[in-house]
């Protein structure tokens, strides 16, 4: 019998306190395997627990297996930059995004598990004409679909973000910005946690250090998967492994238009709170925002070849360094504290698959590329439903492997934010 | 970072040329009579390898040569370059035990030959 883990609360915390914190219990089981599930996620990161608790929640289906390889955010949900924000171009992504941002201001509450969700404000910025034009269409674009944006002149951009350089002389001015207020920062681990507690409590079993090494079809139809920790049945698989989708893919003999490349990032030491909210620059390839702890948290780009290394090129780093000093003077004195990379899967399009396949009961969801932490509960929503219906909900269906053969591609590169 | 031995220009570091993805894709030679998924597996599928991959480079900020390299993607060793049109060499790369396993050695670019 699955045991209802304890509510958290401020009483909980002081019953706790009173024992010296020492009878905490763990947040979800560690599960005996079953030999039969209705459905296993492959993958355990954000995307791979949110789809088992909406399996669970929506759909009823709460006989399922979430299978890591590793451990609970210990992949790129442990790794990104963890910004969300909605203010995409193109209608199909626009609405997944802003699904996902909805869920978002409500998941705290909902899971009972603080996920430090702050609304700081994304602002993306503008350098020069080019991007003046291409932002302001983007805020056009965002407010016909109901998305809040607004448009900041230099000054407004200065009074916003006060460290940022707004002198119109150095090598890339800052002409303006967009706005998103509604976008933010959350704390990634938390996410994680908090799904896979809530999953568990429905009875999702979460089965760590687990690694998928075959995929069983028969006759065109899904039955189960090969791992590390032996046989596991199911007529319903959901891969959600990010850079290693590819490789998981070959084994039932698919292919996909995927290409795994490092995404690096890194923070800086903790100072005193100097920048209360996430500045993006695509033409000169930074991004930054500060961390609860008071880490400036960085992302860099990708590097230009495919591996699996989790580890970037420095000149990568370099670049990203350059940027950041010269649009924020103030930090070129900082010392960066450390420094990683995760393996990203990203499309032709730079937008992400979520899909059924020509294989009955095997389900993908996948090319997120560089920024998928955003989309983490809207994810999971649409490809649960996909799973359990047989079909995609109607958020996902303009995200189906098909539009590579039909043409109907969601051209997102220019609203990826930062160009990778 | 890489360093890439250029067939023409010798060992120089992996900023100075850009990379064009996976090699040995033949443009089909009956376009007309290709259908879609045809299409779509020659603009847009990739084997994307965790292991022993060939895939093409540009010495873009060099010679502006193009040649193909051999490059295990779990370690990012170099384990041989060589000239386009040429066929693939033959070679033992040291993949991960599991498909999705991580290798012995970590990243870097380390040379077989030099052992």
């Amino acid at each position: 019998m699955i045991k209802k883990p304890k509510k958290y609360s401020v009483f909980s915390l002081v019953r706790n306190a009173l024992s010296y914190h020492e009878n905490w219990q763990p947040a979800w089981r560690n599960p005996e395997i079953k030999k039969n599930y209705d459905a296993i996620i492959v993958g355990g990161g954000g995307h791979g627990l949110t789809t088992a608790y909406y399996l669970a929640k929506n759909h009823g289906i709460k006989n399922i297996a979430v299978v890591e390889k590793g451990w609970i955010g210990g992949g790129n949900t442990g790794r990104n930059t963890t910004i969300i924000r909605s203010n995409y171009l193109w209608d199909q992504s626009a609405a997944l995004y802003e699904h996902a941002l909805k869920l978002w201001e409500g998941m705290s509450q909902e899971l009972n598990y603080n996920v430090m969700f702050s609304q700081r404000g994304v602002m993306n910025v503008a350098h020069n004409l080019h991007d003046v034009r291409e932002l302001k269409r983007r805020w056009n674009a965002n407010r016909l679909n109901d998305i809040d944006c607004e448009w900041l002149n230099t000054e407004q951009v200065k009074k916003f973000c006060p460290v940022i350089n707004t002198s119109p002389n150095i090598r890339y001015p800052v002409l303006g910005a967009t706005l998103q207020r509604r976008a933010g920062t959350a704390r990634h681990d938390a996410v994680a946690w908090g799904y896979a507690r809530g999953a568990d409590a429905m009875g999702v079993d979460i089965i760590q250090n687990c690694e998928v090494t075959g995929i069983n079809v028969n006759n065109g139809n899904v039955t189960g998967i090969e791992t590390t920790k032996g046989t596991i049945n199911s007529k319903k698989i959901g891969v959600v492994s990010a850079g290693h989708t590819s490789v998981i893919a070959k084994m039932a003999g698919i292919k996909l238009p995927l290409e795994s490349r490092p995404l690096q990032a890194l923070v800086s030491e903790p100072v005193k709170p100097i920048i209360d909210t996430v500045v993006m620059s695509n033409t000169i390839h930074a991004y930054v925002s500060q961390s609860d702890k008071g880490e400036l948290v960085i992302g860099a780009g990708t590097d230009g070849y495919n591996s699996y290394t989790q580890r970037g090129g420095f000149n990568i780093v370099e670049d990203t360094i350059m940027a950041i000093v010269e649009l924020f003077p103030i930090f070129s004195r900082m010392k960066m504290l450390r420094h990683w990379g995760g393996i990203v899967d990203i499309c032709p399009d730079a937008s992400p698959i979520i899909s059924k396949t020509h294989i009955n009961g095997l389900y993908f969801n996948c090319g997120w590329g560089t920024g998928g932490f955003k989309a983490t509960p809207g994810s999971g929503w649409v490809f649960a439903h996909t799973i359990a219906n047989d079909q995609p909900h109607a958020l996902n269906a303009p995200f189906s492997i098909n539009r590579f053969s039909s043409g109907e591609l969601v051209d997102e590169h220019g609203a990826a934010a930062v160009a990778h | 970072m890489l360093l890439i031995n250029c067939p023409y220009c010798g060992e120089r570091e992996q900023e100075e040329f850009s990379c064009g993805g996976e090699a040995h894709i033949e443009r089909p030679k009956n376009p007309p009579e290709l259908s879609d998924d045809q299409w779509a597996d020659y603009l847009f599928l990739r084997q994307n390898i965790k292991g022993l991959q060939f895939e093409r480079w540009n010495h873009s900020f060099g010679c502006r040569q193009w040649f193909n390299v051999a490059r295990n993607t779990a370690t990012d060793e170099i384990l041989a370059v060589y000239h386009m049109g040429e066929k693939p060499p033959k070679l033992e790369s040291n993949d991960p035990i599991t498909p999705c396993g991580e290798p012995k050695i970590g990243s870097g670019n380390f040379s077989t030959s030099k052992k």
